[in-house]
């Protein structure tokens, strides 16, 4: 071979290493932007007259409001997933199907919660027909939904704070 | 105040194939060019060689489909661009000793490590099928993990090779127990956080902003310190016990976020680092090595000439390198372990190296987007300590070699010579891939 073809394979290396790399980060791309973050502004905040409940809770699940993509067309319209407002796993969101959340300290929970307060099998999230249903699963300290204790399966509707130890959640659309 | 939303994430697998295709390519071209260079290229041999990495990745990809079909998709490719890179420049200094009469096989030896990987990697995919059930070993891991460290000190066992007292002999092989005690740690470190990181995080007198914790606390910081002091003493590893304790740091400042911990952690390994540097000579020589190391008389003397001789092979390799095959690898002593990233400093230069650099940076950030991603205490942990492992050790070893930090041995994962490495960085990457189709996975298909 020439030198001139050598030099060639030898640069071509290089740029195919880089291809390489460069492939890898495209791929991540639609990771790395994979999230929305919609900043709570004074804009959004002053078109909404407050107090209907409290601000800090209410805010969330309206500006998460159409972002998703559609890509899960089989949800129900009722709610589209389960958002962590307080507690240590604060801003995790599950995407919710028809499947139950289990919520606890178990590993094999849906949702971990690491929380003296909370029990390992400590309460269930699940679709009855078009409506979400959060039952207790006699937990010790309990599972409030406003300022309630639930026992018997009750009806929740997006917006409304479940608290558990010092974990809050709410179904968002 | 923001709120975040994710995106739907596609699983990528085709993605993944893409990328694995372009990664053996690469692997094969670099062999191609080392064996033309070498007057060795002989296209039945790299025939097989291409048939063979093409069934390794396909089998490793068609179980990734079947078994983690949502983990992350450009982990493996990666993986395999090193691997096979890695590869390529062992066979490189395989020649570069021959043509100097030393017989050496790195490369032949290596190939089968990379085998025993992928075959563990596939192992460990099939086996746990979920992460959170490793938990349940937490203080066994524990245990395992600091009686592993401590086997190369145990008489009879321990071998000592090139004045490191890391490796034992099993069946007449020596094998580096500290390379699968890191994973073992990194599974106890998260198990343990995860349940008392409330106390560590939260307890404690507030210094300048800064919330430190109880004195009574502090145990296991301290336990784990001495620990560290102990292997570097009596192994004369100084790599291994900062890997070790920068990764209990990194999860106990992931696990709290209390940057307080991180600035204790700092400065007692910087106490111990002062105290070990003035009692142990061969300590004090590393840190004269590192920062004099162009004096000539320290030069002359040999205690930096490895470090120079490396600086010097990727001096001349400059922006562009030498070229596969064309450079000087074999003058600098262990250019096929510790020195690797020199060797290939100065036949792939800057640009090379660059890239290789970036593909641990890719690595290292999928494990902390898995952490990110993944719902449960424990699995963050884990994947951020396997991340933390990953990077710690690539830092290190490469810090090294450029002489940002003083030399410690610690192989560069998927590129150096040496098995147990190999074995066990396969490991972290099955156990990453499955911590990240358990956070990729959408919630509906679990019951």
């Amino acid at each position: 071979m020439s030198q001139i073809s050598i030099t060639l394979l030898r640069l071509g290396f290089l740029v195919l290493l880089w291809a390489l790399v460069l492939a890898a980060i495209g791929v991540l791309r639609s990771d790395l932007y994979g999230t929305r973050v919609i900043t709570r502004g004074r804009g959004r905040n002053a078109r909404k007259p407050p107090g209907t409940r409290a601000e800090k809770v209410a805010a969330p699940s309206r500006s998460a409001t159409g972002v998703r993509t559609g890509a899960i067309s089989t949800l129900e319209p009722t709610a589209a997933h389960l958002a962590v407002t307080a507690g240590p796993l604060k801003g995790t969101t599950i995407p919710l199907g028809s499947a139950p959340v289990l919520v606890g300290r178990a590993p094999t929970c849906t949702l971990v919660i690491e929380d003296d307060y909370c029990s390992s099998r400590h309460c269930r999230i699940y679709l009855d027909g078009d409506r979400w249903l959060v039952e207790d699963l006699g937990s010790t300290n309990g599972t409030f939904l406003g300022n309630r204790r639930v026992d018997d399966p009750v009806p929740l509707n997006p917006g409304e704070k479940i608290r558990i130890g010092a974990t809050s959640l709410e179904l968002r659309n | 105040m923001a709120t975040v939303s994710e995106l739907r994430v596609h699983g990528g697998r085709r993605a993944e194939l893409v990328l694995l295709g372009l990664a053996i390519c690469l692997a094969i071209l670099a062999r191609a060019l080392v064996d033309y260079h070498a007057d060795y290229l002989v296209l039945s041999r790299l025939g097989v060689f291409a048939v063979g990495a093409l069934a390794l990745a396909g089998a490793a990809h068609l179980v990734v489909r079947i078994y983690a079909p949502s983990a992350d998709p450009v982990l493996l490719p990666a993986v395999f661009a090193l691997n096979g890179v890695g590869l390529a420049i062992l066979r490189r200094i395989d020649y570069a000793y021959a043509a100097r009469g030393r017989e050496t096989d790195f490369g032949g030896t290596q190939t089968v490590w990379t085998v025993v990987g992928v075959a563990l990697f596939v192992a460990v995919l099939l086996l746990l099928r979920d992460h959170r059930m490793l938990r349940r070993f937490t203080y066994t891991a524990g245990i395992v993990g600091i009686i592993a460290y401590m086997l190369p000190v145990v008489p009879g066992l321990g071998v000592e090779i090139n004045g490191a007292q890391i490796w034992i002999s099993l069946f007449g092989r020596s094998m580096q127990p500290g390379e699968f005690a890191k994973i073992a740690l990194v599974v106890f470190f998260a198990g343990y956080l995860v349940s008392n990181r409330d106390t560590l995080a939260l307890a404690g007198p507030k210094v300048l902003g800064m919330r430190f914790p109880r004195p009574r606390d502090m145990g296991p910081l301290l336990v784990v310190t001495l620990s560290a002091l102990v292997i570097m003493v009596a192994q004369t590893d100084l790599g291994a016990a900062l890997l070790f304790f920068g990764l209990f740091v990194g999860l106990l400042y992931v696990a709290t976020e209390r940057i307080s911990w991180v600035v204790l952690g700092l400065g007692m390994f910087a106490v111990a680092v002062v105290a070990a540097s003035t009692i142990f000579s061969h300590v004090a020589a590393r840190y004269d090595a590192w920062l004099n190391a162009l004096d000539p008389e320290v030069y002359s003397s040999g205690r930096s000439e490895q470090l120079v001789r490396g600086l010097f092979g990727m001096a001349s390799g400059g922006l562009f390198g030498t070229g596969l095959g064309e450079g000087r690898p074999d003058l600098v002593p262990f250019a096929e372990s510790d020195f690797i990233i020199a060797s290939l400093g100065e036949e792939l230069g800057l640009t090379g190296v660059m890239a290789i650099l970036t593909l641990y940076l890719i690595i290292v950030q999928r494990a902390m987007r898995t952490a990110i991603g993944v719902r449960d205490g424990f699995g963050k942990l884990m994947a951020s300590g396997l991340g933390f492992a990953i990077a710690i050790q690539v830092f290190i070893v490469v810090g090294g070699v450029t002489r940002v930090i003083p030399l410690t041995g610690l192989t560069t994962p998927f590129l150096a010579y040496g098995g147990s490495s190999m074995i066990a960085n396969w490991i972290v990457i099955a156990l990453i891939m499955r911590i990240s189709d358990q956070a990729r996975r959408p919630a509906m298909e679990t019951p």
